[in-house]
């Protein structure tokens, strides 16, 4: 018989996942790009895998201390915008997203060439960079703690605690920004840039802060990714972008709290169909093998996405209403 | 209020703008904006061709001309929606040539587009917020800590709701810019426009798409433009009301500027008649064009 209990308690487990977390401040920056801004950014995961090497890197190679290291990534992650940014941002919205892809994947290469194999740990990636940020966790309990599913380690809450801290600031930001005057310009420019721009607004700038500050988010989410594994370059794929564009688009692309909501309700019901389909597989109950059983989650979550987009477009904590006069 | 359905008053028409004949390119006693060889070519197609015009300040000035005459186009030159191949202009003794759309704004010189470029997903209260200039808050970084610029947008706010009064669009003010009508719209943008206290206000076909019943509170509120010392310049194609509240007319074809001067003398120019209806508009080429008939019926009716 199937184990339900079990199922459950991985999928809860998610939830509180620094993944969870990392994915949800991705998708995050992608509601400032997409969602206030409009501007298509489809390589997130370049910004992601900037966080990770630039603070792995930093530690590995240059022996930085934490702090110091989260500042290179972060500068990594400007720098990378404006490169993205200079050329691109003069021009309509697609070009953005043709460069961006492109990038990221670049950048993907790059870490994973046997050129760099001293830095970057070609294909292999990186590890063993835990120590100097294990040593800043308050907790010193041995064994396990918490309570019902969510039973973890001490180092396992440091990294939780301190990627929901992170997430939660970010959504502080953006909600405070996102009603200043400053936010009401990058909703402008969402709608008509040319209009903005002849109310002199100066768009080419406030595009170029959005994409910075959404790209930071990116590396944040990064650096939280790499919390509870290595670095791997294969990681950084085109998958890692669309997996968050999904989280966005099912959460609401123009809110605040979507992008939380929808990484949870991703990681989820991710973990609850490889959970289910993976024991439904043991039982005998489905005709495939425990190979593909691994794929069928995907399709499953997309046939999920895919209903969510076509009777909720707005995703779940979009407002209804911006849907009736999309144009 | 000045948007009652019947005209409630006879324009105030600004007189002597120029100096000596009233020829295209004629000078002003005060110009606004002139603008020098401007010229722009798509490919082969010869877009603009100004030599030489100036715009009259505090006065509504008309720019017409037929369709495909270079008016829009000349329109995003001056404001620097577009570049030009040469040439220069200037507004208010400041050189407009190349400086970006959005420093120009700031300078104030405002325009409109013929196409309503209302931002749907905007409350109208926030496009009308959008519209003021020097906003402390709109600054990354000072955005984060409201305590800087409340006090300056609630006096923002205060300000729209007045405008908003005005044009009679307060009722709507939490309700989407798309949720407005196409005339609603044009009254919302040129609103939005006036929150940055310009001083050149351009307007790209103010009149099209909106219904008659909308018309009159348009054009009053173009009049109260100039009441309130502003230089208006627009693009138009009804010759009635070009005639009913322009102060100088400007007629552009093919590019050029082919005549100015005041409504009912320009509209007697032949080469008006001309650039609008043909060179050879009254001799029978053999077929009858019912278009031209009845635009040369309108020219009549216009100079009664």
């Amino acid at each position: 018989m199937i184990d339900w209990g079990a199922i459950f308690s991985n999928a809860a487990v998610e939830v509180l996942s620094p993944t969870t977390a990392a994915y949800a401040l991705a998708a995050l920056g992608l509601a400032v790009h997409f969602g206030y801004t409009g501007l298509l950014n489809f390589g997130q995961a370049g910004f992601m895998a900037l966080g990770a090497y630039g603070y792995a890197i930093s530690v590995l190679t240059f022996g930085f201390p934490v702090w110091a290291a989260v500042l290179v990534a972060v500068g990594a992650s400007v720098v990378f915008a404006l490169i993205l940014g200079i050329p691109t941002l003069r021009l309509r919205a697609d070009y953005l997203a043709i460069v961006t892809i492109a990038a990221a994947e670049i950048l993907r290469l790059l870490f994973t060439t046997n050129t760099f194999r001293d830095v970057t740990g070609s294909a292999n990636g990186l590890s063993e960079y835990k120590a100097g940020f294990r040593a800043l966790n308050p907790f010193s309990f041995s064994g396990k703690a918490g309570f019902g599913p969510w039973m973890f380690s001490a180092n396992d809450w440091w990294n939780i605690v301190v990627a929901w801290t992170i997430v939660a600031l970010a959504c502080v930001l953006v909600w405070v920004l996102m009603r200043s005057p400053w936010g009401r310009v990058l909703k402008g420019i969402r709608e008509d840039e040319d209009a903005v721009r002849s109310l002199g607004k100066n768009v080419y700038s406030y595009k170029m802060q959005s994409l910075i500050l959404g790209g930071v988010f990116g590396t944040f989410a990064g650096m939280i990714f790499i919390l509870p594994r290595a670095v791997v370059p294969s990681n950084y794929a085109t998958s890692l972008t669309f997996f968050t564009w999904a989280i966005l688009l099912l959460g609401g692309a123009a809110t605040v709290l979507g992008p939380v909501l929808g990484s949870i309700v991703f990681w989820v019901a991710l973990s609850f169909f490889s959970g289910f389909v993976a024991r439904a597989v043991e039982a005998g109950w489905l005709p495939i093998s425990e190979v593909q059983s691994g794929q069928l989650r995907f399709i499953l979550v997309g046939v999920a996405i895919m209903l969510m987009v076509v009777f909720r477009p707005q995703g779940m904590l979009g407002n209804k209403k911006e849907m009736s006069f999309v144009k | 209020m000045s948007s009652d359905a019947i005209p409630t008053k006879k324009p105030v028409k600004s007189v002597g703008l120029h100096v000596g004949d009233a020829v295209p390119g004629c000078k002003k006693t005060d110009p606004i904006l002139i603008a020098d060889g401007v010229k722009r070519t798509f490919g082969g197609l010869t877009a603009v061709d100004v030599a030489h015009v100036e715009v009259p300040r505090g006065a509504i000035t008309a720019l017409i001309g037929p369709n495909g005459a270079g008016k829009t186009t000349f329109f995003n030159l001056l404001t620097g929606f577009d570049k030009p191949d040469h040439g220069t202009w200037s507004f208010d003794g400041k050189s407009l040539a190349h400086v970006p759309a959005f420093k120009v704004a700031r300078l104030g010189l405002i325009r409109t587009f013929q196409l309503t470029k209302a931002l749907g997903l905007l409350t109208v209260m926030d496009n009308m917020k959008l519209g003021a200039t020097g906003q402390r808050g709109e600054n990354l970084f000072r955005a984060m800590l409201p305590f800087l610029w409340r006090k300056q947008d609630d006096e923002i706010e205060a300000k729209a709701l007045e405008l908003l009064g005005r044009f009679k669009l307060d009722a709507k003010k939490d309700d989407y810019a798309a949720s407005l009508s196409g005339g609603q719209r044009k009254l919302l943008e040129m609103a939005r426009a006036l929150m940055s206290d310009p001083t050149l206000v351009m307007l790209d076909e103010p009149m099209a798409g909106v219904n008659p019943a909308l018309t009159q509170s348009l054009l009053d509120h173009i009049l109260d433009l100039k009441t309130q010392g502003m230089s208006v310049l627009f693009v138009e194609h009804d010759m009635h009301m070009v005639r009913h509240i322009a102060d100088w007319v400007i007629v552009m074809a093919e590019g050029k500027v082919v005549a100015e001067g005041d409504p009912y003398t320009v509209m007697q120019d032949q080469a008006v008649i001309d650039a609008y209806l043909g060179q050879h508009h009254d001799q029978d080429l053999g077929a009858t064009d019912t278009g031209h008939v009845e635009a040369l019926k309108e020219l009549i009716d216009d100079e009664q």
